[in-house]
């Protein structure tokens, strides 16, 4: 075998002998002085590497690659700025426990600390937005060190690792060999859950007349939906997701609740805040999720399974903890719900499912009607036109929520936002890295005429490789949000929110060798979106929409999940 | 909630940062660190810290929870109780003029401590103990003028 045999193989190689091993087959990346000779090897292996124009758009295009293909995303940079660009990129991607491997040149060993050209300490910087970060200064170490850097990022729970590697370390001829799998005395994540806890679960579900169960990013890592909804199913449970978690149980299914939180439905946050029973699962109530924490979820014992021990009883008492993987204890609930005695409880349950659709015929996600285009309107109909089976990635802000109101999501994989940190220019490059990883299917980028400025210039990457993303802007010409905060919460006052000096988007859509289209009334809404998701190019279709329309319900910030802000 | 005092003692990977990571756990997550000791153990490869912080019951679990997410942290132990021993050691740098001479050495000496430095108007003494005979002994030379003092944080073992 060659992975037995030593051979003398300078740093550079050693990395390509490790990306290959780990099935790396793309990587996204800028090229720079520090990792010139990491290039020069990469140019001579079938590794397909993509050009981005900004790091920031490497790091959130391997995250987007990340997610849509469930394995790890990987982008390589220069040092000094090649290396702080990918800064929010990792922040994001760490918030949202994203598996990448970031690896950044380095100024030559003797260098390191002399404030020499392009340095930065990027190992410092990273610290605390990574789940770890090496730097190495020997090249006998590099393979261990890359082999684990793998490892870490797609284990447990999994997040951003970076590796640094000076200049010297790339050119340093050393003997290789292929290290064994990586295995950490001081990293053994918890995958199999407490029997006992669990047994513990089936007797508060045969109990609860009023359950709910909450499901979060972490049934999407684990790739555990399928366990999720034949759990929800089999023990006739409504189920809400966090932001994160949408897709990981069918919208269309009748027990789906919609999602929960700031933006939540009407029928979600009242159902978390009247139910006996809450089953969290995958999640790390985060505050916009939660509202108050004091009145979160009040008259219910809380259950929490998740893979991260720091995730249970941070935010919310807990009266159930689980640490384990959320498939493997999915799928022993099965196992255990089978044989759970639940006829009359679900009986019992019937008048808290009139409660829950009572809730949901009252207060629907509504909006009205008028002669400029509806944001609503604009997603609701792109919904129906690709019948709910494109990948949707996001920008931050309105946009983003009206994308995880109006498009229902049946299958994990096809939502992709930065949830945590709330990245602007996020989807753009996201999507580009989706739309590599799943190259048959249509890439939906929803955003706002703010964010979708910020990493614009990663329309020339989609260009360069013909990837037919589609840009979906919903255009208000102003930072939307905020100021739906400023009218709402500081009286109008709108303090630099509003955005009247953007480009024309055909345009620059043009300009970059795009396809550029642009609607400015209701009636031509579905033409605009029928020609943009047909064409075979990258699209940008501008949508002028109605400029203060709000995103409602809206639970205020610090105010209970059940006191929301209607239309 | 109150908040109480807890050390913590860890076995963590003896390499460049980890330290670092360690602080900057307290320091990032909002949490505080009241003494700190650091010195590499029998095995070359691993460093034992050991850390006092004030937390409630809630933010101490929170603490312990994230440090042994850290990486390089190896094993991590809550010391308390009398199946513990705890120490901390000071150089205090005290005034000694003619009259006073005599009662700091009777101090000393019954702090079984020791002199490791005399000048003509100063000693410098050496003590070891828990935090609460470091502050006796603080407190009964501050009367005669403690100069400079130098404290090492506590560090402990489990019997």
């Amino acid at each position: 075998m060659e992975n037995n045999e030593k051979r003398l193989l300078t740093g550079a190689q050693i990395l390509m002998e490790i990306l290959k091993s780990e099935g790396v087959d793309t990587i996204f990346g800028f090229p720079g002085g520090a990792v010139i000779d990491i290039y020069d090897e990469l140019s001579k292996t079938d590794i397909r590497h993509i050009l981005v124009r900004h790091e920031q758009g490497a790091v959130h295009a391997a995250d987007g690659y990340a997610r849509a293909s469930g394995s790890t995303g990987v982008c390589l940079v220069t040092s000094g700025p090649g290396a702080t660009n990918t800064v929010t990129g990792i922040a994001s991607a760490y918030m949202d426990s994203i598996p990448v491997v970031i690896l950044t040149g380095q100024v030559p060993t003797h260098l390191i600390g002399n404030d020499a050209f392009q340095e930065v300490d990027i190992v410092g910087i990273t610290r605390s937005c990574t789940k770890h970060n090496y730097l190495v200064t020997n090249a006998e170490d590099l393979a261990g060190t890359l082999k684990e850097a793998f490892y870490l990022a797609r284990s447990g729970r999994p997040g951003p690792v970076l590796v640094d590697i000076p200049k010297d370390i790339a050119k340093t001829v050393v003997q290789f060999t292929m290290p064994e799998e990586s295995n950490l005395k001081s990293y053994r994540p918890t995958y199999n859950p407490n029997t006992k806890q669990l047994e513990k679960i089936i007797t508060l579900i045969e109990e609860s007349e009023k359950p709910v169960i909450f499901a979060g990013g972490g049934v999407i890592l684990s790739k555990s939906s399928k366990e999720l909804t034949e759990f929800a199913r089999k023990a006739k449970i409504p189920v809400t997701a966090s932001l994160m978690g949408l897709g990981a149980f069918p919208g269309s299914d009748p027990l789906w609740l919609g999602m929960i939180g700031m933006h939540g439905t009407f029928r979600a946050n009242m159902s978390v805040g009247n139910c006996d029973l809450l089953i969290a699962i995958g999640v790390r109530f985060d505050d916009r999720v939660t509202g108050k924490t004091d009145s979160f979820a009040p008259n219910a014992k809380i259950v929490h399974i998740d893979i991260d021990p720091t995730s249970i009883r941070k935010n919310i008492p807990v009266s159930v903890p689980v640490v384990g993987d959320c498939r493997i204890a999915l799928d022993q609930l099965n196992q255990m719900i089978g044989e759970a005695n639940l006829g009359n409880i679900i009986k019992k349950r019937q008048r808290w499912f009139n409660r829950i659709s009572r809730w949901k015929t009252t207060n629907p996600l509504s909006y009205k009607q008028k002669e400029t285009i509806m944001p609503q309107y604009v997603i609701e109909n792109l919904f129906k036109i690709t019948k709910g089976k494109a990948i949707i990635t996001t920008e931050v802000g309105q946009n983003q929520m009206w994308a995880a109101q109006y498009y229902h999501f049946d299958k994990p994989g096809h939502f992709i936002t930065s949830g945590g940190l709330g990245c602007m220019g996020f989807g753009l490059p996201a999507a580009i890295g989706a739309q590599v990883a799943r190259p048959g299917e249509l890439v939906v980028d929803i955003a706002g005429d703010g964010s979708i400025q910020m990493n614009i210039q990663e329309l020339a990457t989609a260009v360069q490789y013909s990837l037919p993303v589609k840009v979906v802007i919903l255009n208000n010409r102003y930072l939307g949000m905020v100021r739906q905060w400023q009218e709402l919460f500081y009286d109008k006052r709108y303090s630099c929110t509003c955005m009247d000096h953007s480009p024309d988007f055909v345009k620059l859509a043009e300009a970059y060798g795009a396809v550029g289209l642009r609607a400015t009334k209701p009636e031509e809404v579905i033409p605009v979106l029928r020609k943009g998701l047909n064409s075979d190019k990258t699209v940008i279709m501008d949508f002028q929409i109605e400029r203060e329309e709000n995103v409602y319900p809206m639970v205020p910030a610090g105010a209970p999940l059940t006191e929301m802000l209607l239309v | 909630m109150t908040e109480e005092k807890h050390v913590l003692t860890m076995l963590v990977d003896n390499k460049p940062g980890v330290l670092s990571r360690v602080v900057g756990l307290f320091s990032g997550r909002g949490f505080n660190i009241e003494s700190l000791c650091v010195a590499e153990t029998i095995d070359p490869l691993i460093s034992r810290i050991t850390v006092v912080t004030r937390a409630t019951e809630s933010g101490i679990e929170q603490i312990e929870k994230q440090l042994n997410k850290l990486i390089n942290v190896i094993k991590l132990r809550k010391v308390s109780g009398p199946k513990s021993v705890q120490r901390e050691m000071a150089l205090i740098y005290v005034m000694a003029k003619n009259g006073q001479r005599a009662e700091i050495l009777r101090i000393v000496d019954i702090f079984r401590g020791k002199i490791i430095d005399v000048g003509t108007d100063h000693f410098v003494i050496e003590v070891t103990g828990d935090e609460e005979k470091m502050s006796a002994i603080i407190n009964l030379l501050k009367p005669m003028g403690i100069k400079k003092i130098s404290r090492t944080g506590t560090i402990a073992l489990f019997r």
